[in-house]
């Protein structure tokens, strides 16, 4: 009893095996089944959906005009102080004094992509884009400036 | 002689394993106590990972301190940052609407079934078998796929926010989580031809790492591995949050304590999750996708606690306001804390070698322990 008993086991266990390699089999002859991207040599039609989160930028349209009031409300919002505003004033022709941005510092290096500036901001100056590639040199070159040099607040944007 | 288990004596081998180690997912550090094969104590020493995000939170107003729960249980970050915007909306009495609810519950399921996926290749990996895990990740890269494009993350998604979700589902979210679903079953049978049905496999864990339901209920095992010992701890079942107690779904209970057991609960979880999945993703209710909240969060004073069901088990968030803007105090109940708290007493007197079988089965995260 006891060696029947043995030679069933063996016998089950070769069986579970081979049901176990015959699927690794058919992915072995089955090369269309296999969706593996081979990322750096695809880059070029590699397409990640719009909303992935990036790293924040400002859009600006063709004349240099962006939507930024300086507001500080993304700045608020970051929970690591990711964002740092600068504000200047402007006097406009009337002799108004008017606020305006004079730098919008954004530190890539502090940023976890959470979101929550681009849902802050009022106006939807500012919005994630889906590079993300971000591997630089120097530690000081994720530092960057959103706002174009020369760019100007859109008229109509409160 | 009598052998006195859990005593170290002159001829104990003490071994370490980890904190950079393979089998340990992540930088957990056993120290391990032998007689020859035997194990006599497994003593688990954390704090590699820890990054004080209860601390952090203090510092943060409560719509920053989500994300940071994403970096926990990383694996499950939709449930964890579920149950944080859950607390807060507890405590500012906040309605959630009902289009907001559904896009939760089939996140937080969808997340369970990609956590499990993963789970799966790395216990057969635990084992030795390396290709189960590519398996696996074939179906949770869909999953991942799916969420990208709604959230727009694949892991830290920071979808949930207090009052609802972050952003309207993505035009294609249907039609991909179908595909998701056909894609699922027409491989399902894949799993137990690799791995379930293996008899190598069976025999390293049939009889091996029992817990019973007692010790289970004692040391706080909750989730998939104290459902594996006959504890009923679905929180979804038993204090139901959002929409569960309207589904259609059994809460997976096996009584054999052993590892199979908890192998087998979390496959037949999948399924459940499937099922919740497939009956709400044609009954996705029109509306608003979040409820209007002020800009600045003030809680009032008082504690406030919620728990929700994540893929490893109950976590539960524990919020004492005073009344300002950041919270006085945030505790988490995370699940593989108490988890791993039963691994000495699961592995005692059992081989070397079946530790890792035990510790897989328990489905450790290490940041979810140290946060």
């Amino acid at each position: 009893m006891f060696i029947k008993e043995y030679f069933k086991d063996i016998f089950s266990a070769i069986k579970s095996l081979l049901v176990g390699m015959r699927r690794t089999g058919y992915y072995f002859t089955h090369h269309k089944e296999i969706i593996t991207q081979q990322y750096p040599d695809n880059r070029l039609e590699l397409n990640l959906p719009e909303r992935f989160r990036g790293e924040v930028v400002m859009t600006h349209d063709e004349v240099n005009e962006h939507a930024c009031t300086g507001c500080s409300a993304c700045e608020l919002a970051c929970p690591n102080g990711t964002i740092k505003i600068i504000n200047k004033f402007d006097i406009s022709p009337e002799g108004k004094k008017k606020k305006a941005i004079d730098t919008f510092v954004y530190h890539l290096e502090l940023c976890t992509m959470c979101g929550l500036c681009v849902e802050a901001c009022p106006t939807d100056a500012i919005k994630m884009a889906n590079t993300f590639e971000h591997s630089v040199y120097t530690r000081g070159q994720l530092t960057k400036q959103l706002n174009k040099p020369d760019s100007k607040l859109r008229a109509g944007v409160e | 002689m009598v052998e006195e288990i859990g005593k170290t004596v002159e001829g104990d081998l003490v071994i370490n394993v980890g904190p950079q180690h393979p089998a340990t997912h992540g930088v957990l550090h056993l120290v391990i106590t032998l007689n020859g094969e035997t194990i006599k104590k497994v003593e688990p020493h954390l704090g590699y990972i820890h990054r004080s995000i209860e601390k952090m939170c203090e510092s943060l107003s409560y719509r920053q301190f989500i994300y940071t729960t994403s970096r926990m249980d990383y694996l499950s970050a939709h449930i964890n940052n579920h149950a944080c915007a859950l607390c807060v909306e507890k405590g500012l009495q906040i309605e959630v609407p009902e289009r907001a609810q559904v896009i939760r519950v089939l996140m937080d399921e969808l997340t369970r079934i990609a956590s499990h996926e993963l789970w799966w290749g790395a216990m057969a990996m635990d084992l030795g078998a390396f290709t189960p895990f590519f398996h696996a990740f074939r179906e949770r890269e869909t999953i991942n796929d799916i969420m990208e494009e709604t959230c727009g993350a694949r892991l830290t998604m920071n979808y949930m926010v207090p009052g609802g979700v972050m952003a309207d589902l993505h035009p294609n979210f249907q039609s991909r989580v179908k595909n998701f679903l056909q894609l699922y079953k027409s491989k399902i049978h894949e799993y137990d031809e690799l791995v379930t049905g293996n008899i190598i496999f069976q025999n390293r864990m049939k009889g091996v790492g029992y817990l019973s339901a007692e010790d289970a209920i004692s040391y706080g095992v909750t989730g998939p591995a104290g459902r594996g010992s006959g504890v009923s701890c679905d929180v979804r079942k038993l204090y139901p949050y959002e929409i569960y107690s309207k589904l259609q779904f059994d809460e997976v209970l096996e009584t054999a304590g052993d590892s199979f057991a908890r192998y087998m609960v979390r496959l037949r979880e999948m399924q459940q999750s499937i099922r919740i999945v497939e009956q709400l993703i044609d009954n996705i209710p029109d509306g608003e996708y979040q409820a209007k909240t002020k800009a600045v969060l003030k809680l009032p004073k008082g504690e406030f606690y919620q728990r929700v069901e994540t893929a490893r088990g109950e976590l539960g968030v524990y919020i004492v306001s005073e009344g300002g803007t950041t919270p006085y105090r945030i505790k988490f109940r995370s699940p593989g804390f108490s988890n791993l708290s039963a691994l000495d007493h699961m592995t005692r007197g059992e081989k070397l070698g079946d530790l890792v079988a035990s510790m897989g089965t328990l489905d450790l995260v290490i940041p979810d322990i140290d946060r």
